[in-house]
């Protein structure tokens, strides 16, 4: 099997000041694979400070490793020259969070378009160009009438990602790193644009990265998740193992935070031991340990991931009765 | 449970004659642009008891924060509320000059905001500018009994007392926000609106914001307006809600029969829309678009979207109507003139 995306023992640690020592760790170690052949969704799952963002900018190539590598079809992004690099930049695209900041105001949406068109010379004439945008704008459900020839400020949030998604999807793109695509976006627009990247997926074999701190939109569109804390993973494996039985601590806590629209099903029942103000553990030893409501004395050393069954792990000393697993091997937790 | 035992007890007491904290009668609120007027409230009438939790939902641009700004009068030009009047504890605030205004606004009504970020001064302390809060409704109280009214309310949501020598940079997120409530019941208002006031947090840190407002205001006796789109929010927090659907309200039903049998068809769209564990991998979105406020559809303006659109719909705009058990819908599903 070919790999179309790999993570080798990535780790980027953000340096503040050129004397000073003080650094964060954004992302730890990180080892992942992505098949060719096996479109999928993997969700990247965590709060604000986990990593996550860093690790899509990392995929896409903003900025680099402070250790470790990341390929693309086996070859190292950060060597890309040439005409594999404008591959590497049609093949792999991104949809980000804020659908208002993308846009330039002073163009029709049409210019967010027609560039990517002009830049890859997907098109050998103007008709060409439009049929492109018009299967594309389709696609994505949208009206080409009601959205081409129009300004952003003309069209609602859901709309307006709806074409970011619209634009990646006609460089057909082998791999989407969505963003938070949906946080925000009202409720009632999420579910189509939800459904517009599965479909992605489905259709036309692209394999989606969805990043996110909404545990219930990831559950829906995602075949496996990674849970990220403080740059460590801390569960991983399938998505449906993962949120319907979560096993590391802070998984409990973050899925028994959501607040549910179930009026059975009450919030907060796990036990939250440390208040927010008082986080400040960038020790050696379990990140989680400062809110942990089960730290012990071993948790000072940083737990390896043990594996709880196929297709999930914990890195937890609760579960230390169970085989560990290198961070290399990570992927084989994660079905596609 | 408690939600539904708090419910009941309330409306059981109400039985009794309580007298509302909260009356909205007819509110009316329009912004002048350039391309015409957008009444942005549709004559929005609501009642709110002492201690109970309303929600109010809607989509963005339903005019939810517009009503939020209403009820405070900090609606600014090209806005204008046009009618209607906002009951605080018998006094109508519209009514009220300038200065009464300002006085009652903390002590009577309080708005914690939605961007806890951008809502404290980043160059003065906390505690200063909490003191500034009383001192505007009460310049006679001696400087020590100010500063440790602000303590204690530091202490009352969670933050420790040194908070109040601190700036806002030196806050995170969900401390902001908790300094944001802090000076919310400063003055103990009446009523509570908070603005969407998770929304830029994390889960597990809106959790416990959530249940710190829920806390202060039972301790003050508060009743709470919470604002915002998040029905799951919505299912955990509040006793009754209320959705907005272009500046009108389409249904006020306590928080259970929202759920469990919401009646107007945007409603069971909205609560339909909801992701949840049973059925992964089932997306319904609400078909069509919100319309501008500019060009409104006639009669009821859900009805380009409304799966049970009737005749009636398309030119007569249905009223909020009381159903035998409380609720309030605006529907001629549920009327008689249907």
């Amino acid at each position: 099997m070919a790999e179309l995306l790999e993570f080798r023992n990535v780790t980027k640690v953000y340096s503040r000041g050129l004397l000073s020592r003080t650094s964060t760790t954004a992302l730890n170690n990180v080892s992942l694979k992505l098949d060719e052949n096996e479109p999928t969704v993997l969700t990247v799952a965590g709060e604000s400070g986990s990593g996550k963002t860093t690790l899509a900018m990392l995929l896409l190539g903003f900025i680099p490793p402070t250790a470790g590598q990341i390929l693309y079809k086996g070859q190292d992004i950060r060597r890309l020259r040439g005409d594999d690099r404008m591959t590497f930049r049609r093949e792999v695209q991104a949809v980000f969070q804020d659908p208002f900041a993308v846009f330039n105001p002073f163009y029709t949406v049409d210019h967010l378009l027609t560039v990517p068109i002009d830049r890859f010379k997907l098109a050998k004439s103007r008709q060409e160009a439009r049929d492109k945008m018009v299967e594309a704008l389709t696609a994505v459900g949208l009206h080409p009438d009601d959205i081409l020839g129009r300004f952003p400020h003309q069209l609602s949030g859901g709309q307006r990602q709806r074409i970011n998604v619209a634009r990646a999807l006609l460089l057909k793109p082998r791999l989407l790193v969505a963003d938070e695509p949906v946080s925000m976006v009202d409720a009632s627009l999420r579910a189509s644009i939800l459904e517009t990247l599965r479909g992605l997926q489905r259709n036309y074999g692209v394999s989606i990265i969805y990043i996110t701190h909404d545990l219930t939109t990831a559950y829906h569109i995602a075949k496996s998740i990674i849970v990220l804390y403080r740059g460590v993973v801390m569960e991983a494996g399938d998505v449906d193992s993962v949120i319907k039985h979560p096993q590391h601590p802070y998984t409990r806590l973050l899925i028994d935070s959501i607040p549910w629209p179930d009026i059975n099903r009450h919030w907060g029942e796990t036990e939250i031991k440390a208040k927010e103000s008082e986080l400040s553990d960038y020790g050696a030893g379990c990140k989680f340990l400062a809110r942990c409501p089960f730290a012990m004395e071993k948790c000072q050393t940083l737990p390896p991931l043990f594996r709880l069954s196929e297709h999930q792990a914990a890195s937890c000393y609760l579960y230390d009765q169970h085989q560990p697993i290198e961070s290399e091997r990570l992927s084989e937790l994660l079905p596609v | 449970m408690t939600n539904i035992l708090e419910w009941t007890l309330t409306e059981a007491s109400s039985d009794r004659a309580m007298n509302p904290v909260l009356q909205v009668v007819d509110l009316q609120v329009s912004y002048y642009t350039d391309a015409g007027r957008a009444r942005a409230l549709d004559g929005v009438s609501l009642t709110l008891n002492p201690g109970e939790k309303l929600g109010l939902v809607g989509e963005s641009g339903s005019g939810k924060s517009t009503m939020a700004l209403a009820m405070m009068r900090m609606i600014k030009p090209p806005g204008r509320i046009e009618g209607g009047r906002v009951i605080v504890d018998a006094a109508d605030l519209t009514a009220l000059s300038e200065e009464d205004m300002l006085k009652a606004r903390l002590s009577k009504i309080a708005y914690i905001p939605q961007g806890a970020m951008n809502s404290l001064n980043p160059v003065m302390q906390i505690g200063a500018q909490m003191v500034d809060a009383i001192q505007a409704h009460n310049t006679q109280a001696p400087k020590a009994d100010m500063e440790e009214r602000c303590r204690q309310a530091l202490e009352s949501v969670d933050l420790k007392r040194g908070v109040f020598k601190m700036f806002a940079h030196e806050l995170s997120g969900g401390m902001k926000q908790r300094v944001c409530i802090a000076i919310g019941i400063l003055l103990k208002p009446k009523v509570i609106i908070c603005d969407e006031p998770t929304s830029a947090l994390d889960v597990v840190t809106q959790r416990q914001v959530m249940e710190t407002i829920d806390r202060v205001q039972k301790q003050i006796g508060a009743a709470v307006i919470l604002i915002g789109h998040d029905m799951g929010l919505m299912a955990q927090f509040v006793d009754k809600v209320a959705v907005m659907y272009t500046g009108r309200l389409m249904e006020v039903s306590t928080v259970k029969e929202m759920f469990t049998d919401p009646k107007h068809p945007y409603a069971k769209a909205l609560i339909n829309s909801l992701p949840s564990l049973d059925n992964k991998g089932v997306f319904q979105g609400i078909p069509g678009l919100a319309p501008a406020l500019l060009r409104l559809p006639g009669g009821c303006t859900f009805h380009p979207r409304c799966p049970h659109v009737m005749e009636v719909c398309k030119t007569v705009r249905p009223n909020l109507e009381t159903l035998p058990g409380g609720r309030q819908v605006a529907c001629y599903l549920y009327s008689e003139k249907a």
